[in-house]
């Protein structure tokens, strides 16, 4: 297959996806408005001491943004599984892995991108400042590609199943403590003053190895919900 | 063919895991000296460390009869994960439940993020994943599938929980006490240890062969469940 069709047959897939989502733009809001009220819930619970809202942000932002992609995930395959799309998908020549990267990277750009642009307003409501809430909106950029990425395999696994929403969350969650860990970790030491580039550059070989085997294993995965 | 001479060999496994476990556990708790820092309670990493091999060692196992399964489209290997898997989850416990009991006299704490405790409750997590995919898809062939693409996940983000974790660890908290009494530790501490983890692995086998056994019966009894058991057991043992 020439480069060309290989990624027209991806950025087709991102503008459709991109249309529908737009056409049902509730559904995005919907999981940013979860983002900022589980944000806000902590200082209500925590306490609005300036001192400890700091040292808890990186992990109460990043735990957020998990929650919030992970919610997001339903939209992923589910509407194209219901109305026979997906089915018309895997007949397709092109390789369902590619189909798959475009459906991600549209998902990241639904639920995963607002994410990031919203971060440094809710870094603002918890003291955080001047880089690390650089490093937070940066370490976003590179960590929600790849909880997109890890979603989809768990989305594409559950597809169809009784209870999927509890189960994608269970399957899910445990592989996305890297990401957490890195990502946190780096607002954590920019906070600290030791620099956060460590972590994101492991933030950054997480999302290189999530885009070369997520899209094939979940590919694998909707064959098999599908046969 | 597989099944009776799984069912031969079970009682071998099994008389040979609970003779060395005997043994594992005599010198371990008797024949083994006291260490001079931690006193008698350290005894427990006799369960706890060949428990914590098991459990990881299992989930490897179980990630290559999944492969094997996919790969080569084998009932036999995928009745083998789901097999394995719960034997493998219930090690990871055991890892966490004597950790923590190892932890009371020696950190204070019963529970302390240390990164091999923290990969170990994550591996359990994994594990609770493996099993849990299975039991909600209630086609037999599809839950094979989705929980060996599951499992298969799983052995390649473990190694990377575990450094991540591992780093976490240094990070929030410095050098921890560190349970590695180093390379010194006696000879017969580290004999004991090895039996124990011969022990269990017999143990695995002998438990594995025997779980494999009931999910073939309940496969193969599946569409024929209103038959007479007897004809039932002679269509497997024909196997």
């Amino acid at each position: 297959m020439s480069h060309s069709s290989m990624w027209g047959s991806i950025s087709g897939i991102i503008r459709r996806d991109l249309l529908l989502a737009m056409r049902r733009w509730s559904d995005a809001a919907m999981s940013l408005f979860f983002l900022v009220i589980v944000v806000s819930l902590f200082p209500l619970g925590v306490g609005p001491e300036p001192a400890v809202l700091r040292t808890i942000a990186p992990g109460v932002l990043w735990v957020a943004a998990l929650l919030t992609c992970l919610l997001s995930l339903a939209r992923v395959f589910t509407p194209d599984y219901l109305d026979g799309v997906l089915e018309q998908m895997v007949l397709v020549p092109q390789p369902l892995s590619l189909l798959v990267l475009g459906k991600v990277l549209a998902h990241w750009v639904i639920s995963g991108f607002p994410v990031v642009l919203l971060s440094p307003l809710l870094g603002l409501q918890f003291g955080l400042e001047g880089e690390a809430l650089g490093v937070l909106v940066l370490s976003l950029l590179l960590g929600t590609p790849t909880l997109s990425m890890i979603g989809a395999i768990g989305a594409a696994l559950v597809l169809g199943v009784r209870g999927s929403g509890l189960l994608v969350a269970l399957l899910v969650l445990p592989l996305y403590v890297p990401v957490l860990i890195f990502g946190a970790g780096a607002v954590t030491s920019s906070v600290a003053g030791i620099g956060g580039e460590a972590n994101l550059s492991l933030l950054g070989a997480c999302l290189v190895l999530s885009l070369f085997l997520a899209p094939w294993a979940t590919a694998a995965a909707l064959r098999i919900a599908l046969e | 063919m597989f099944y009776p001479l799984a069912g031969r060999l079970i009682p071998w496994f099994a008389a040979v895991a609970v003779l060395l476990m005997i043994v594992g556990l005599y010198m371990g708790f008797f024949v083994a000296p006291t260490d001079f820092q931690q006193g008698e309670s350290y005894r427990i990493i006799f369960v706890h460390v060949p428990a914590a091999w098991m459990s990881m060692f299992l989930y490897v196992v179980m990630a290559i009869w999944a492969g094997v399964g996919m790969g080569l489209n084998a009932r036999l290997s995928f009745m083998m994960a789901q097999a394995i898997a719960p034997t493998g989850a219930m090690f990871t416990f055991l890892a966490l439940l004597t950790g923590a009991m190892w932890g009371k006299p020696t950190w204070g704490a019963w529970w302390v993020w240390d990164a091999r405790l923290t990969s170990e409750l994550i591996l359990l997590f994994q594990y609770a994943g493996v099993m849990l995919l299975r039991t909600s898809i209630d086609d037999a062939r599809r839950a094979d599938r989705s929980s060996a693409v599951f499992a298969l996940v799983g052995v390649v983000n473990v190694p990377i929980i575990y450094y991540s974790v591992q780093w976490w660890n240094t990070l929030h908290q410095g050098a921890s006490v560190s349970m590695a009494t180093g390379s010194k530790m006696a000879a017969t501490m580290l004999m004991a240890m090895l039996i124990m983890t011969i022990a269990f692995w017999l143990y695995s086998i002998a438990v594995i062969l025997a779980r494999v056994r009931c999910v073939m019966v309940e496969r193969e009894s599946l569409p024929t469940w209103d038959e007479k058991p007897a004809a039932m057991s002679e269509a497997v043992e024909a196997r």
